[in-house]
């Protein structure tokens, strides 16, 4: 008698004793809720990978200006496949990292272990910060600066690719969107 | 107040149940509407799955983004809908014996959802003829812009949606005044009442944001901007919860197989009832998925909801995943398959497609779709996950695996009952769910795999070819977009045989006579045993030993998958 289409045979079905089966799963099941609850908040003291929850209002033009302020400072070559400057700047500081349709600039030159405070933003459209390999992913948008401190625990070439859908219509670069950081030992 | 007479009513030979006929006809162009909308959306899916395998790249860009655009348009939105208002409206009319309140507005809904649905496809697929187009994604975020008659579409096809949500409640409405049940509400129409409050919630975010977002694309009151931050979050509160009317509504169908072909009762109305009810209080908060990775959010803020407030949400779906196959374990015993651990599983009807439709949606949904959201929602864990083609094989866990392939195995019961037809080809229909559930399962882990190793999603090209600063993948990740996308070609064809059925059945099935005889049916699990005098079932205390064990591998699976990832992300640069 029952089933789940027809209504409680038993009008006092709140009253019902519920089957071992169920009660053992929900203690086990929520003791493993308040786990992965606590387990997340406590990553940001136990583990090295958190979101800083730093970030500020800005516009295109402001964010422009630190771009070329740290162009003018921290040139230290010529890129070798592309010809651009490579910006590296000093351990500690502040670097400026924009994306734009359809590049990640500036290309940076950073060292391995060493912290750096790295500012993202964007130009234009919505962006997404996409470090590979070691697949770090952020989003970066227009009119919001975004500040985490990075450190490099593995020396070689990085590439930037857009985790977010840039092209817009009739434009459509979005695919092709890279950047590159240099981290030397 | 409408008086309803009995011809308005037939008793359906097929389910026993009193079926309203004007309700009938809503849930039949409602339900053929999703139909074919799934083959229109599916369509654009194949397209994009040929484009994304490295060795076939078939779409160049312009229109590999159009597609993309329309197929997640299409299917996460208007398949799903258009079925779930079917599902509405049977739950509150048929179910209940009852009829559908103010039709009119019942057809308003229809029209208004197919008039948004073709306006929005006119806005994307306008680059086929040689205007300009929608290629915003299904996400449209701001600054990108997409043609007004988009945004109205949307909103169109919402307020239709709307409009469903609130006669379903008016059905239920009637349905209490004129007594056409006793007591509380079945299970089934709880989900269903469950979804519904989702589905409001869902639908008026999406107005809040699409609005203005629209009187912004039309640039007619000058220095009116939309702000790229608030437009994800408020749009999320859309674009994630719609998503969660879909669980509500696939769990509510797999209760109601469950009952359908085992007799089976739920294993306790307080403890499924009370798991609704968390859907409806803490699913929602899960729309910051989306936003964990942007600025300006605190990672308080971010923990409290990713978490659903101390992951009640997903205590909820653990509770489904268990009860409801429980209930299938419980009703198997007591009909006598009362020995061993797996024997009610092993004896169940696996050649039934409505059975083994639900069943494999179970599974799909908890193993593939459920683990894998449950951890790349930790606010950190996301860090090495967000925006990859994990993503799309997380959600099509969800959504194709779970979600769609649960609708597909209830409208195997749905046509004779509502379309009055057998079903037709009943040998493609017996294959059909496992066809598609191993395309959509490969195509999804794949994806993840490749995801892991650092794949973007919404790339038309991932070899970044004539690039100077070109990356290259791992050769790795490119086999496993070339393996995923050929079982998503798979799961296309999985699709096809589902939409082949629906229409032979419905256009050239053998017509069921209103007045033919009963078809037989399930008896009640327990008015078997009480019949045969079985009282003691189960092994260790349990009614459902099998199914403890069963959700014990997914408990030891997901535990062991969270940890893993989080290896993983102790080993990436130091982030704080």
């Amino acid at each position: 008698m029952g089933t789940s289409y027809t209504p409680p045979t038993n009008p006092d079905w709140w009253r019902e004793p519920i089957e071992r089966t169920e009660i053992i799963w929900i203690v086990l099941a929520f003791a493993w809720c308040v786990f992965m609850f606590g387990w997340m908040i406590s990553w940001h003291w136990i583990g090295n990978q958190n979101m800083r929850n730093e970030a500020y209002q800005t516009t295109p033009e402001k964010f422009s200006k630190h771009l070329s302020d740290q162009a003018a400072k921290y040139v230290v070559r010529k890129d070798a496949a592309t010809g651009e400057d490579v910006i590296a700047p000093p351990p500690g500081s502040d670097v400026y990292l924009a994306g734009m349709q359809w590049q990640w600039r500036p290309i940076l030159e950073l060292q391995k272990g060493k912290t750096y405070r790295l500012h993202m933003s964007s130009l234009d459209v919505g962006h997404g910060f996409s470090l590979q390999p070691e697949n770090i992913n952020f989003q970066v948008y227009p009119g919001y600066e975004q500040v985490l401190n990075l450190t490099p625990n593995k020396s070689g070439t990085f590439s930037i690719a857009c985790g977010e859908y840039c092209g817009g219509v009739n434009a459509i670069g979005h695919h092709t969107m890279l950047g590159r950081i240099y981290v030397k030992e | 107040m409408a008086t309803t007479t009995m011809s308005d009513f037939r008793v359906d030979p097929v389910s026993g149940l009193k079926v309203n006929r004007t309700a009938n006809t809503l849930v039949k162009w409602n339900a053929f509407a999703a139909v074919v909308f799934l083959l229109v959306g599916g369509l654009f899916g194949l397209l994009v799955a040929l484009t994304r395998m490295p060795s076939v790249q078939l779409l160049p860009p312009e229109l590999f983004y159009m597609a993309l655009t329309a197929h997640g348009l299409v299917n996460l939105a208007v398949w799903i809908i258009f079925f779930e208002m079917a599902v509405l409206y049977f739950l509150g009319a048929h179910v209940l014996g009852n009829r559908l309140a103010t039709p009119r507005f019942a057809w308003a809904q229809f029209w208004l959802m197919l008039v948004g649905a073709a306006m929005v496809a006119v806005a994307v697929l306008a680059p086929v003829w040689g205007g300009t187009g929608s290629s915003v994604m299904m996400t449209s975020y701001p600054p990108l812009e997409a043609q007004p008659h988009f945004y109205l579409g949307l909103i169109l096809f919402a307020v239709g949606a709307l409009i469903g949500c609130f006669v379903f409640l008016g059905t239920l409405v009637v349905a209490k005044r004129e007594k056409t049940y006793q007591g509380s509400l079945p299970l089934v129409v709880f989900g269903g009442v469950t979804a519904c409050v989702i589905a409001v919630f869902t639908i008026v975010s999406g107005a809040l944001i699409l609005i203005p977002t629209f009187v912004w694309s039309l640039h007619v009151i000058p220095g009116f901007t939309i702000d790229p931050m608030m437009y994800r979050v408020v749009w999320w509160a859309f674009g994630h919860s719609s998503q969660q009317i879909n669980v509500a509504a696939h769990i509510s169908i797999w209760y109601l197989i469950a009952s359908l072909v085992f007799g089976a009762k739920p294993m306790s109305e307080k403890v499924s009832r009370f798991a609704f009810l968390l859907y409806i209080l803490f699913l929602q908060l899960g729309s910051v998925h989306h936003l964990l990775a942007d600025p300006g959010l605190t990672s308080v803020w971010k923990i409290f909801n990713t978490s659903y407030m101390i992951y009640l949400a997903v205590l909820a779906s653990m509770i489904h995943g268990l009860t409801v196959p429980g209930s299938i374990e419980v009703a198997q015993r007591k009909k006598g398959l009362d020995t061993g651990l797996f024997t009610w599983l092993r004896k169940a009807p696996w050649g039934n497609p409505i059975f083994s439709g639900m069943f494999l949606s179970l599974v799909g949904f908890g193993f593939i779709g459920g683990i894998t959201g449950v951890v790349m929602s930790v606010e950190q864990i996301n860090m090495i996950i967000h925006n990859t083609i994990f993503v799309p094989g997380h959600f099509h866990g969800t959504l194709v695996a779970g979600t769609t392939m649960a609708f597909m195995a209830v409208t195997y019961w749905l046509i004779p009952v509502v379309f009055q037809r057998k079903i037709a080809l009943a040998g493609v229909a017996k294959l059909q769910p496992y066809i598609f559930s191993l395309g959509a399962w490969v195509f999804s882990i794949a994806l993840m795999g490749a995801g892991t190793l650092g794949v973007q999603r919404r790339h038309a090209d991932i070899t970044f070819a004539g690039q100077p600063l070109a990356y290259e993948y791992p050769e790795i990740a490119k086999g496993l977009m070339d393996l995923g996308e050929i079982f998503a070609v798979i799961m296309a064809v999985g699709a096809i045989m589902f939409i082949v059925v629906v229409l032979a059945s419905i256009f050239t099935g053998e017509r069921i006579a209103e007045d033919s005889a009963p078809w037989p049916k399930v008896e009640d699990a327990d008015v078997v045993a009480e019949r045969t005098g079985k009282k003691h079932i189960g092994a260790w205390g349990m009614e459902a030993p099998g199914t403890f064990v069963l959700a014990m591998v997914l408990f030891v699976t997901i535990v062991l998958y969270y940890f893993i990832n989080f290896k993983y992300l102790s080993t990436i640069w130091g982030l704080s």
